[in-house]
């Protein structure tokens, strides 16, 4: 190798040493490996030799250029990992700051509870159907078999407009308003709000009920037993006791209450279930043959069920609630417990 | 109803426990409520004689008595009732007794005067809520036996929460019937004497209306005697039926009542003028009657009367001027049947409820009045003497219930409840029902008894099946069911996506009532007619709502005043107005928005919640549908004048309503913040455009930025819509991106900086195409709206 050679590349090299950052490498590698670079310049000097000698000076020179280049290339990786270290470093966080932004609220409980409820008849074709709040004397009462001067509305505490305009009491009206204008058969459950004019410590004067009936030919009370029945079970996800007593709605018949394993003693007895071990969670019955003459189904071709559960009941039972009263006032620490 | 275990079991005593009878009730459909134990706990006490008494030596108020208790020897015992006295027999605690409260009893000393044990009172033994003085046994009751068997204590009341229905149940006797049909046994019944006829007296009676009263039958009992005591035994049944004792003659018919269920009535006969009617009352007529009331009746109202007026609310009530009272003598019995159809809701109508209408409104047994009569006549004469005379009875045959025959076809009973009966059993049910059966070839024709109202029908039948059997020893069946394919209606949002949406944009979901307080109803909407309750709960839910505002800033009140000082809800639900005089029932998404914008947090500047950020929330429901809605400035009593917002669909049906709680209502309704609210009909929120595709463009698009001085009226959606209105087909987008006031801004405007989005479909715009379309622009900016071009 020539003086010159060797001098080109010792300066190489201690440039290569030098350069402090990716930019200041490049303008290195520029200054030898460029057009005009050393080693280019070089290259084309041996021109001027014989073709013996070229080859032997031409060899010389690309084994320096090698050499350059391989310190090129691994000064290279070195300022790029230091470069990719800064900035890992430089843009290290405390993952366990909170996060910025809008919060997310909650469903209110009976909505929630509703909407299970929905979800888990919406599964074999229930349809959901609502009706309204201020309800005609004839679809509260009349149409549900219960005339006038009946005992049963004594049963009801029901708020009145005129003698013939109220409140709706429960959410069966929405069973007479469905088979007036569709013919069975029929899957529908109707939720919503019903009011009774009572208010104490286990009454509100507003709550929520869910009504469902299924009408078609042929169906028994062995049918509304397993749905009731597998119906609570799933509300509960749990293989809970069921059972059903006799009992009396005008619009039903057989009519029945249907209580539950009381789901917080296990049915040991506890003061939530009065020490009885079961809890009364709905009604529901075997749809009456007036309640079909009033809507001109013909009884004896079509029979159906009827079933009306309390939402606030059913919710106050899933999650532990003590206080019905709590659904209504709207507190926000009640309320964020169901988000 | 409540009755004596003791007493039912009397009539029909399975062997079976307590909890296993109530159990087997409640599973029968007759829902016992409660089992309380007839007295409370206590041992050690028999009933004593008082054989001899001495003043105290050193105590004014005490006495020392020798007290007989069936042992060798009398026990001296000191004693401070009033009533003590010679040959009273009490209830006497022995040494060792523990009383109610575990209180024990020992020997002591009272006043230095040795003491071997009490005399009790009924409070003492936990019988009657207070007393004054010893309780006074029969003078045969036997001395030395213990109290508790004596009182016949060791029982429990029964309370029975029948539905209307069962009427039959609201006697001992009807359950008792009832407990032997469940248990397969005989029961015995009442065994009743027909009374000897010992005076030629009666009173005739005259049924005018003999729909209502198809039976009456009255009877005089002269010469009891007014001081009669009534007998310990029926007391404590009456006790323990939750009936208080007045007088004997009254107790005998509350007693009879519980007994057979058959309510009767007994005048004081000297206060009767002539003879009884059965009648409906005459307009304007009164009549005082024994609670102390004086009511008004009308002609609706079926009434017992003599010659001169009315004396009784005929099945509810008597009157007070007939009524026996401490010196009767003669007394007039009635015992009636009332339709179930005269007297239902005739005592609701006149603010009473008593065990008779009860009873009658959903019906009595027609063929029990006879029987009922003698056997008060019996219990009367054995109590209190006196003689009786001959029975009146007047009966309208054509108006009685008549119990006819029910069809029950076999095939129906098997396919209502699902399972295959044997026809034995099915006859064996109805018959130990009392039902008389005839079989038939492929159905049975049964005819309840005159107690049982409540079989009419085919379906009534199966439900006595299905009961006697057990609901839980029918079969359940796993749904089988038609199913059809489901709907899935896009052109409609389904409002739970609209409730999410708000959920996860903070707002939480809140449920307040329909009624509220119509101060507030009316200072939120006064131009609104609301619908009114008749029987309101209370003064403050007495109107229904006509915006879901009312509730939803009284539950953020709740919250404020609870140091929440950030409350977001929303609330969906109808409200109720009165229009062209029909009451609209229109489903409401609502929300209420104060506090803070974010939640306090580390990264965002605090700031309270402005119009803008509600807006958002609002254009973000709209986002969901794709519907383009205005937001027009418009006024509104709730709201700010200057921040209020009617919101209008493309065709301009009235969505809703967006602003800012007005200052007034703000510190009116006690609140300290700002209170922004925003309420929309979900008909119209809910309208979903079905999407339709359109192409794709291939050239690129250009986006230019303008910035406009505009007069400070001139609202922004005012510059959108002017250029929008030109109509550039190949204006994509606009996106106000800031609005300056200040500095090089004339007083007055403002600077609205605007990006226009352009993109040609068949070409790429050149430089000179986009100047020409912007200065068209301009030039409608400049003549519509006097905007100019900021330098």
């Amino acid at each position: 190798m020539s003086a010159t050679l060797e001098g080109i590349l010792a300066q190489a090299l201690q440039q290569l040493r030098d350069a402090p950052d990716l930019n200041q490498l490049d303008l290195v590698r520029v200054q030898y490996l460029g057009k005009k670079g050393l080693f280019t310049l070089q290259m084309k000097q041996l021109g001027a030799l014989d073709p013996e000698q070229r080859r032997t000076a031409g060899q010389v020179i690309n084994q320096a250029k090698d050499q350059f280049q391989q310190q090129l290339e691994a000064k290279k990786d070195l300022l790029q990992n230091a470069a990719l270290e800064e900035r890992l470093s430089s843009e290290s966080i405390d993952v366990t700051q909170p996060g910025r932004g809008q919060t997310v609220a909650g469903l209110h409980p009976v909505t929630t509870t509703l909407r299970r409820i929905s979800k888990i008849f919406a599964g074999v074709g229930f349809q959901v159907v609502e009706g309204p709040e201020i309800e005609d004397d004839y679809h509260n009462f009349e149409a549900l078999n219960i005339p006038a001067h009946h005992p049963a509305r004594a049963m009801h505490d029901t708020f009145y407009f005129d003698a013939h305009t109220v409140l709706r009491t429960h959410t069966s009206p929405v069973q007479i308003r469905v088979m007036e204008s569709e013919k069975p058969p029929l899957k529908v459950i109707a939720p919503g709000r019903v009011y009774r004019c009572d208010s104490d410590i286990t009454h509100t004067p507003m709550f929520h009920q869910v009504e469902g009936f299924l009408v078609d030919t042929d169906v028994s009370f062995a049918d509304l037993k397993g749905v009731v029945y597998e119906f609570l079970r799933a509300f509960f996800e749990k293989d809970i006791q069921v059972r059903f007593r006799p009992s009396y709605f005008p619009f039903t018949e057989p009519s029945a209450e249907v209580d539950i394993e009381c789901v917080m003693c296990g049915g040991e007895g506890c003061r939530v279930c009065s020490h009885t071990g079961w809890l009364e969670v709905m009604g529901c019955g075997m749809i009456h043959p007036e309640v079909f003459k009033a809507v001109n189904i013909d009884s004896e071709t079509y029979s159906g069920f009827a079933f009306g559960m309390g939402v606030e009941r059913l919710a106050m039972l899933r999650y532990g609630i003590n206080d019905l009263r709590l659904f209504f006032e709207n507190d926000l620490k009640f309320l964020e417990q169901f988000n | 109803m409540q009755i004596s275990e003791a007493w039912l079991r009397e009539y029909v005593n399975p062997a079976i426990s307590t909890e296993q009878l109530v159990e087997q009730l409640t599973m029968a459909g007759l829902e016992v409520d409660s089992v309380t134990p007839a007295a409370a706990v206590f041992s050690g006490v028999v009933v004593g004689e008082v054989l001899a008494m001495e003043q105290h030596p050193d105590a004014d108020r005490l006495r020392v008595c020798q007290v007989a208790v069936g042992e060798a020897e009398p026990l001296q015992i000191v004693c401070g009732a009033s009533n003590v006295r010679v040959g009273l027999r009490i209830p006497a605690a022995l040494i060792g007794a523990v009383l109610p409260g575990d209180f024990k009893i020992k020997k002591s000393k009272l006043r230095g005067v040795e003491s071997f044990g009490m005399l009790c009172s009924e409070k003492e033994l936990g019988l009657a809520a207070d007393a004054n003085g010893l309780m006074e046994l029969a003078a045969n009751a036997p001395v030395g036996v213990d109290i508790r068997d004596y009182l016949s204590l060791n029982d429990n009341i029964i309370e029975v929460d029948l539905t209307p229905n069962r009427a039959d149940c609201l006697s001992v006797e009807g359950i008792a019937r009832e407990v032997a049909v469940l248990n397969k046994m005989d029961w015995s019944v009442t065994q009743i004497e027909k009374q000897a006829v010992n005076h030629p007296d009666i009173l005739t009676v005259s049924v005018e209306a003999s729909g209502a009263c198809p039976r009456y039958l009255g009877r005089l009992i002269k010469n009891v005697n007014p001081k009669a005591e009534t007998p310990l035994w029926m007391q404590e049944r009456l006790r323990r039926s939750g009936v208080r004792s007045l007088s004997a003659v009254v107790d005998v018919t509350n007693y009879v009542l519980i007994e057979l269920g058959q309510p009767l009535h007994a005048f004081d006969a000297d206060k009767l003028t002539g003879n009884i009617h059965v009648r409906y009352a005459h307009t304007d007529e009164s009549v005082a009657l024994l609670n102390g009331q004086t009511i008004k009746l009308d002609n609706q109202t079926l009434v017992i009367a003599d010659d001169k007026q009315a004396l009784a609310l005929a099945g509810v009530m008597g009157g007070s001027e007939s009524a026996v009272s401490d010196d009767t003598q003669d007394v007039f019995l009635e015992c009636a049947f009332f339709s179930p159809q005269s007297i239902a809701g005739k005592a609701r109508n006149y603010g009473l409820h008593t065990d008779s209408s009860h009873r009658f409104e959903r019906g009595v047994d027609p063929t029990l009045q006879e029987r009922a009569i003698e056997r008060a006549t019996q219990l009367i004469i054995e109590i209190a003497g006196g003689s009786a005379g001959a029975i009146t009875e007047v009966t309208t045959a054509s108006t009685l219930p008549q119990r006819s025959a029910v069809l029950l076809r076999k095939l129906r009973l098997e396919k209502t409840l699902g399972i295959n009966l044997a026809d034995e059993q099915v006859v064996d049910i109805f018959q130990r029902l009392g039902m008389s059966v005839q079989t038939q070839a492929d159905s049975w024709s049964v005819t309840p008894p005159g107690c049982r109202f409540d079989i009419a029908i085919e379906a009534d039948l199966i439900e006595e099946i299905a009961r006697i059997i057990g609901y839980n020893n029918l079969p359940n069946s796993s749904l089988l069911m038609r199913s059809e394919l489901g709907k899935a209606t896009e052109a409609l949002l389904d409002l739970d996506r609209a409730k999410d949406l708000l959920v996860d944009r903070g707002y939480q979901e809140a449920i307040t009532y329909s009624f509220v307080d119509e101060e507030i109803q009316q200072a939120i909407a006064p131009d609104d007619a609301v619908v009114r309750l008749k029987n309101p709960i209370s003064a403050d839910l007495s109107v229904m709502r006509t915006t879901l505002w009312c509730g939803l800033l009284k539950a953020a009140l709740h919250n404020t005043h609870r140091q929440q000082n950030r409350v977001r809800f929303f609330e969906s639900g109808l409200r109720f107005i009165n229009k062209d005089n029909t009451t609209h029932q229109q489903k409401m998404l609502s929300g209420l928005a104060l506090g803070s914008a974010y939640a306090e947090q580390w990264g965002i500047a605090t700031r309270k919640v402005d119009f803008f950020d509600v807006k958002a929330d609002v254009q973000a429901l709209f986002s969901l549908t794709g519907a383009d809605v205005h937001f027009v400035a418009a006024k509104h009593p709730a709201l700010h004048p200057g921040q209020t917002a009617e919101i209008l669909s493309q065709q301009g049906e009235k969505i809703g309503w967006l602003g800012m709680l007005h200052p007034t209502l703000e510190k009116r309704l006690g609140f300290d913040t700002q209170i922004f609210l925003f309420e929309l009909d979900q008909a119209l929120l809910l309208n979903k455009q079905i999407p339709k595709f359109k192409s794709l463009s291939k050239y690129p698009s250009v986006r230019r930025d303008i910035a406009l001085i505009v007069k400070e009226e001139v609202a922004v959606s005012e510059i959108i819509n002017c250029i929008k209105d030109c109509a550039e087909a190949t204006l994509q987008d606009i996106v106000v991106f800031d609005i300056y006031r200040g500095k090089g801004v004339e007083e007055g405007s403002k600077s609205v900086a605007l990006s226009l989005i352009l993109q040609d479909f068949s070409q790429t715009l050149t430089d000179p195409e986009i100047d020409a379309i912007f200065s068209r622009l301009l030039e409608t900016l400049t003549t519509k709206i006097s905007a100019k071009l900021r330098d």
